[in-house]
């Protein structure tokens, strides 16, 4: 449920226009970057160090034993299966949506982005009632491609829409047959689309936690919070979260290699024009016979178990009476909350990266990157560790909640608004300056107004990220807090099925803008 | 079509930001109303409660005390061991009052920090006396039973084990389901490590690690067994007997099996209940706790259809359990309860 969702999306932070304005960064601007760098490497700082209280040679024998390599197999087992299915399965997709004469190929699109308003664990919780043998790694390898190919049909998909034909069309004049052409051309170019999803699915598997709980899977993340159920915040912890972060680090690094620098935008003058559609023919039927299967696994399965067990429960008069609208209520200020810092808090970094672009701020990004990619369960843990330790103040209140959100989402609302200021060209505040304008009326009447778009799809996104976020809200919820994720689990785990199923629902219904919304990312790619 | 997914955005915005807003804000936490901060808060002048016994039972019981008392009440929900160790990280700036857990050994890692008041003499009175702990720094509040689930499907009841530590053969490999990552089960192994000492708990531990199928909680092992997915489990008499009370649905298929005999199987484990020393309402605090303990709160346990054992004086358990001095359970001092040896020897087996 951590990790930059729409981090790797291309064209994202594209800038337009010509080169950034000389002239140094205004140190309000970098100081507030540095301050938000500095905040969200702050857990690192925590569990790090927290994992080596008892020293090296403890530290080494917890690691030695028979459970983590176990754990490390779990874990490594589920990547190496998941990655590469998500990945053949959203690019599959994505083509035949993108790429073929499909029959309502829109519908289609839709159908195929929209398990992404369903929550993993709300997916893994309907396949548990439905098959109920199916738990264990086969299980939990069925689910999590279900609810994470759309990481990778997402950018693949807005690519395929964007790239020029052209290339494909020279190769295909020059006798290669079709399937080589696209092999040659297209799939090169599809590179950093590919390795940007896989990473966004690596870094999901790595954080999950409810899917994995309900399938009886243990991999880090479940391990970790069982160490806090014993523990509270022990060194056992914080030695299971650093080596979760070393598997996170592993991964990023991994995909910087994966994504090669080459060039995906095209060059020249002239209108891009779209593909011409490719005959289905005879594969017509098991094309649509896959995305039938595919939509049914990912998004009826949970859809109807959910409306099922609605039904199940004490009916609509029910749903409404108990807490239900409490906790749907407390998890949207919640989700506002978080909404806006994450966004406040990337504003300084979007604008030094928009319009002073130095090697402190590439610095500054890559760190505020990393970081945000831990999950949210070593997140939790260090704050616990910070509040408990350092800043009792902020010890059980709802602001460590919404610091732990702000770090989780930054890159959400970062690359949201990375485009708003691409969107919102330097030249225009330059000429308002030339016409008399200071500085911050500059913000106010050009940039912000520009910006707005783009600010509003950053809140959505991370608000909607808050919304089903689980384990750093499982750790840090202050008494008396309770939100649908929660509710949703507490239920859930108590295998109350009926009862979890309207906290379900209701965060299905929020999260529909959210599919909405990246629909319209992949549409506007032209 | 964008139109209408820019008014869907629209509007996805605009209502939480509605709502913070009506709440007070994200800038004013001090302003009046409810506003977010406020609502989540420790608020002064209420009792807080910290619990890990079943949610819904701490509050109905937290309501009926303060519509009693008026003493305003509020609680924390929490797992048994982390909210130990929370209250003892918290230390003396804890903002807990009143502690219940939903098994002992939780209760004695707060207690051997010193971080227990001693409960009032009124209310260990009215508690049976036999299952209090000697420190009179805690009460029980609540008991319940070990037992056997099986399915007669899949096992006839002369082929069960006659002891608990019979599961470590290797006949029973695969056989068997439990929930070792809770702290029901780790009540259960620290009265074992109590009576039967460490080496062979470390033993029946390994045998564990390797043969049992190991679930989330108490109600997935039920399941499992209801399900055919193993023959036998090991878990607490309570969410049996709940389920029967309502469909079935989880149970219908299974029967118990009480192992008797002082059997480690036939561990009676206690819900603890205590004040803090720290409290900043000592005396309301220890209210609370005889109110718990009392024949109004123990009343209503039972009625609340928990299907735990009352454990105040007089106060009869629901009619459909075995009485609880018919379990044969064995004779272990609950201040001896050693959490901390038991995740130890959890960790060394490889189950944590």
């Amino acid at each position: 449920m951590a990790g930059p969702l729409a981090g790797p999306l291309p064209g994202a932070g594209r800038r337009t226009g010509l080169g950034p304005p000389p002239g140094a960064a205004p140190w309000p601007v970098a100081l507030a970057a540095v301050l938000v760098a500095v905040l969200t490497v702050l857990p690192l700082l925590i569990v790090l160090p927290g994992a080596l209280a008892d020293g090296w040679a403890e530290a080494v024998d917890y690691l030695a034993r028979p459970r983590i390599g176990k754990l490390v197999g779990n874990t490594g087992m589920l990547i190496a299966v998941t990655v590469p299915a998500a990945v053949v399965v959203g690019t599959l997709a994505a083509w035949l949506v993108e790429r073929t004469a499909l029959p309502a190929a829109g519908a289609w699109r839709a159908l195929l982005l929209a398990p992404l308003a369903v929550p993993s664990f709300v997916s893994a919780y309907a396949w548990v009632t439905v098959a109920p043998g199916l738990t264990g790694f086969g299980g939990a390898a069925l689910v999590t491609t279900l609810a994470y190919y759309p990481f990778v049909f997402l950018p693949v998909a807005a690519l395929l829409r964007a790239l020029d034909p052209g290339d494909e069309e020279v190769a295909r004049s020059l006798g290669l047959s079709p399937t080589a052409a696209m092999v040659r051309t297209v799939l090169p170019r599809l590179r950093p689309a590919l390795s940007g999803g896989a990473l966004l699915v690596a870094l999901h598997l790595l954080a999950e936690y409810g899917v994995l709980e309900m399938m009886r899977f243990q991999t880090f993340t479940t391990a970790i919070m069982q160490q806090y159920a014993v523990g509270f915040s022990d060194t056992a912890g914080s030695l299971l979260a650093s080596v979760l972060v070393g598997l996170c680090l592993v991964a990023l690094l991994l995909d910087l290699v994966a994504r090669g620098r080459r060039r995906v935008a095209r060059l020249g003058s002239g209108t891009q024009r779209r593909a011409v559609p490719h005959r289905l023919g005879a594969w017509t039927v098991p094309a649509l016979a896959f995305l039938a299967a595919l939509v049914g696994a990912a998004l009826v399965v949970p859809v109807v178990t959910v409306v099922r067990w609605l039904l199940a429960g004490p009916g609509p008069a029910g749903l409404l009476d108990g807490d239900l609208l409490a906790v749907t209520l407390s998890t949207l200020g919640l989700a506002a909350l978080g909404a806006l810092a994450a966004t406040l808090a990337a504003f300084p970094g979007a604008w030094l990266l928009n319009r002073r672009r130095s090697g402190l701020t590439l610095l500054l990004e890559r760190v505020t990157f990393v970081a945000s990619s831990l999950p949210g369960v070593v997140i939790g843990l260090a704050l616990v560790t910070l509040a408990v330790t350092w800043v009792r103040p902020l010890y059980q209140t709802v602001w460590l909640v919404v610091l732990a959100y702000a770090i989780l989402f930054l890159p959400r609302a970062m690359v949201s608004l990375r485009a708003g200021l691409a969107a919102a060209p330097p030249e225009l505040s330059e000429a308002a300056r030339s016409l008399g304008q200071g500085g911050p009326a500059v913000l106010v009447r050009v940039v912000l107004p520009l910006m707005a778009p783009a600010v509003r799809t950053g809140l959505v996104l991370v608000a909607l990220a808050v919304s089903t976020e689980l384990t750093a809200t499982l750790l840090l919820a202050p008494t008396g807090m309770d939100t649908l994720a929660l509710a949703f689990w507490r239920e859930a785990s108590q295998l109350d099925y009926a009862a979890a199923a309207p906290y379900a629902a209701v965060m299905i219904v929020l999260s529909v803008p959210l599919t909405l919304l990246l629909r319209r990312q992949i549409l506007e790619e032209e | 079509m964008p139109t209408t997914t820019r008014s869907l955005l629209a509007l996805a915005l605009a209502l939480p930001l509605a709502l913070t807003a009506c709440g007070g804000g994200a800038g004013e936490p001090a302003g009046g109303g409810t506003s977010a901060e406020e609502a989540y808060e420790a608020r002064p002048d209420t009792l807080q409660v910290y619990s890990a016994q079943h949610i819904e039972v701490t509050e109905a019981v937290a309501e009926a005390f303060t519509e009693e008392t008026g003493i305003p009440t509020q609680v924390r929900d929490g797992q048994d061991s982390s909210m130990g160790h929370m209250i003892v990280q918290e230390g003396e700036a804890s903002p807990a009052d009143v502690f219940l857990t939903e098994n002992s050994p939780a209760m004695t890692v707060v207690e051997r920090e010193g971080l227990l008041a001693e409960v009032d003499q009124g209310t260990r009175e009215q508690l049976r006396e036999d299952l209090s702990p000697s420190s009179g720094l805690w009460v029980p509040i609540a008991a319940r039973s070990t037992v056997l689930v099986y399915n007669p499907d899949l096992i006839s009841e002369d082929e069960l084990p006659t002891s608990m530590m019979d599961l470590a053969d290797p006949e029973w490999a695969g056989k068997w389901g439990a929930a070792p990552g809770g702290a029901d089960f780790q009540a259960i192994v620290a009265g074992m490590l109590a009576e039967r000492g460490e080496e062979e708990t470390r033993a029946w531990l390994e045998s564990l690690a390797e043969n049992a199928e190991v679930y989330q909680n108490n109600i997935a092992t039920m399941k499992a067994v209801n399900a055919g997915e193993v023959p036998v489990g090991i878990m607490y008499h309570y969410y049996w007997y709940r389920d029967q009370a309502e469909a079935g649905e989880g149970s219908g298929n299974t029967r118990l099996h009480y192992f008797g005999g002082e059997d480690p199987g036939a561990f009676v484990s206690l819900s603890a209940g205590g004040v803090l020393a720290s409290s900043d309402m000592p005396d309301e605090a220890q209210q609370f706790l005889e109110y718990v303990t009392g024949p109004k709160g123990q009343q209503a346990l039972v009625d609340s259809g928990s299907m735990e054992y009352a454990v105040g004086e007089g106060v009869e358990s629901d009619p459909a359990l075995p009485p609880l001095d018919e379990l044969e359970a064995p004779a272990v001092d609950p201040s001896a309860l050693n959490s901390g040896t038991v995740i130890e020897l959890m960790t060394d087996a490889g189950i944590l």
